[in-house]
C-alpha cells in the first residue's frame, strides 16, 4: 500500500524534504567527508540572526519568525539581540545617515565568521527615499552577502533570502577569511 | 490665524509683551520653524513662532525676516525653555543663528553635514549616488 505521505524515502519519491549530505565516503554505521564540509553543514543549519529592524521590513521578517512562515525550520529561531553571539547581520529598513555608524559598530562588534543580509529596497539602495539623510544603500558602509528584493519584501523572499545565505554558509571555505581578497574587501570598508 | 511680522530686532520684546500682557498670556510656544524664500532678497529667511494663550485658548502666528546673509535672531530660550530644541532644528535644516542660544548645533543631521538642506539652493535628492537613472527616478 503506497504511504499517504510521501516523506524522506530516498530514490522511491520525487519529494526530498532533507536535502543530500556532502560528497564523501560512507558505508555500514560510518561517513567520511572533509572538515570545511562538516563545519558548513552544522553552520549553515544553526544562523542565529540579529534583527536589525527599522521599519516596514522588520514587520514582514516578524511574520516570517511566526508559526506561519516559520524560520525556525531553517535552523534560525533562535534570534539573537546581541551581535557577539549572532552570525548573520540582517539589516531591514530605511537607514539614516545618523543612523549608520550605528550599523557599521554592531557589525563590526559582531565575532568572525559573520555574514550581512540587505532586506527590502531601503537597506540595499535607500529605495525611495532619494534624500539627503538617507543612506543610499548598506554597502555603502559594510559588505552585504545576499540583497532581497521588494518594498517590502514577502515572507517567502526572506526565506528564499536566508536559504541562499545558507548556500553561501554551506559552500564557504574554512581559509575565506584570511585570503587576502577578503581582507581586501574589508579594508575597502575601513575594517581591520 | 492672526498673524503679524516686526523687526528680527524686536521679536523678544514682542514675545515678552505678549508672555506678560494680562488678557493676552501668550504663554505657550507650540512650534518655531523658518521658511526659505529665496526670491525675497534682503528678507530671505523668515521665523515663524507659534504661540498659544491657554487662558485665552487664542493661537497667534508671528514672524520675523532676516537676510540670509546674516541669518541673525535674537534666541527665545530664555522666556521659553521649550524653544531650545526647536531653535536648534531651525538651524540645523535652515542656518538661523539664534544668538543667546546656550547650545546652537544640529539636533537631527549628522554632525558632519556642512550645509542647511533645507535651503532652496540645495536639491533635495542625494548627490553621491552615481547608479541611480535620472530619468527614473524623475529627477
Amino acid at each position: 500500500m503506497a504511504r499517504p505521505v510521501q516523506y524522506n524515502i530516498y530514490g522511491q519519491t520525487d519529494v526530498k524534504l532533507v536535502k543530500e549530505g556532502p560528497e564523501g565516503y560512507m558505508g555500514e554505521g560510518f561517513f567520511g567527508t572533509s572538515l570545511d564540509k562538516v563545519v558548513g553543514l552544522a553552520r549553515k543549519n544553526s544562523i542565529w540572526p540579529l534583527p536589525f529592524a527599522t521599519s516596514c521590513c522588520g514587520i514582514e521578517f516578524m511574520a516570517t519568525m511566526g508559526s506561519h512562515y516559520d524560520l525556525a525550520r531553517f535552523g534560525s529561531e533562535r534570534v539573537g539581540f546581541s551581535p557577539r553571539q549572532c552570525d548573520l547581520l540582517m539589516v531591514m529598513g530605511t537607514i539614516a545617515k545618523k543612523m549608520a555608524p550605528v550599523v557599521k559598530q554592531v557589525y563590526l562588534q559582531m565575532a568572525e565568521p559573520r555574514w550581512v543580509l540587505a532586506m527590502g529596497a531601503c537597506a540595499s539602495s535607500g529605495g525611495i527615499f532619494d534624500t539627503y539623510s538617507v543612506l543610499q544603500g548598506i554597502d555603502q558602509i559594510i559588505p552585504v552577502d545576499v540583497y532581497i528584493p521588494g518594498c517590502p519584501p514577502r515572507p517567502e523572499a526572506v526565506i528564499d533570502g536566508i536559504m541562499k545565505i545558507q548556500d553561501l554558509i554551506g559552500k564557504e571555505s574554512l581559509r575565506r577569511r584570511n585570503s587576502d581578497k577578503y581582507k581586501q574587501l574589508m579594508e575597502s570598508y575601513g575594517i581591520q | 490665524m492672526l498673524t503679524f511680522e516686526a523687526p528680527k530686532e524686536l521679536n523678544l520684546k514682542v514675545l515678552q509683551f505678549l508672555y506678560d500682557e494680562d488678557g493676552l498670556a501668550f504663554r505657550f510656544m507650540t512650534d518655531l520653524q523658518a521658511v526659505h524664500y529665496p526670491d525675497n532678497k534682503g528678507r530671505e529667511l523668515a521665523v515663524v513662532y507659534h504661540l498659544h494663550s491657554l487662558t485665552e485658548n487664542v493661537r497667534i502666528r508671528f514672524k520675523v525676516f532676516t537676510d540670509i546673509q546674516t541669518p541673525d535672531v535674537f534666541s527665545a530660550t530664555a522666556l521659553f525653555s521649550g524653544a531650545n530644541w526647536m531653535e536648534r532644528e531651525t538651524y540645523d535644516f535652515y542656518g538661523v543663528n539664534f544668538v543667546g542660544h546656550p547650545n546652537l548645533k544640529r539636533i537631527l543631521n549628522v554632525d558632519e553635514m556642512d550645509y542647511f538642506p533645507m535651503r532652496k539652493e540645495f536639491p533635495l535628492e542625494e548627490q553621491t549616488r552615481v547608479d541611480k537613472d535620472d530619468d527614473m527616478f524623475g529627477r
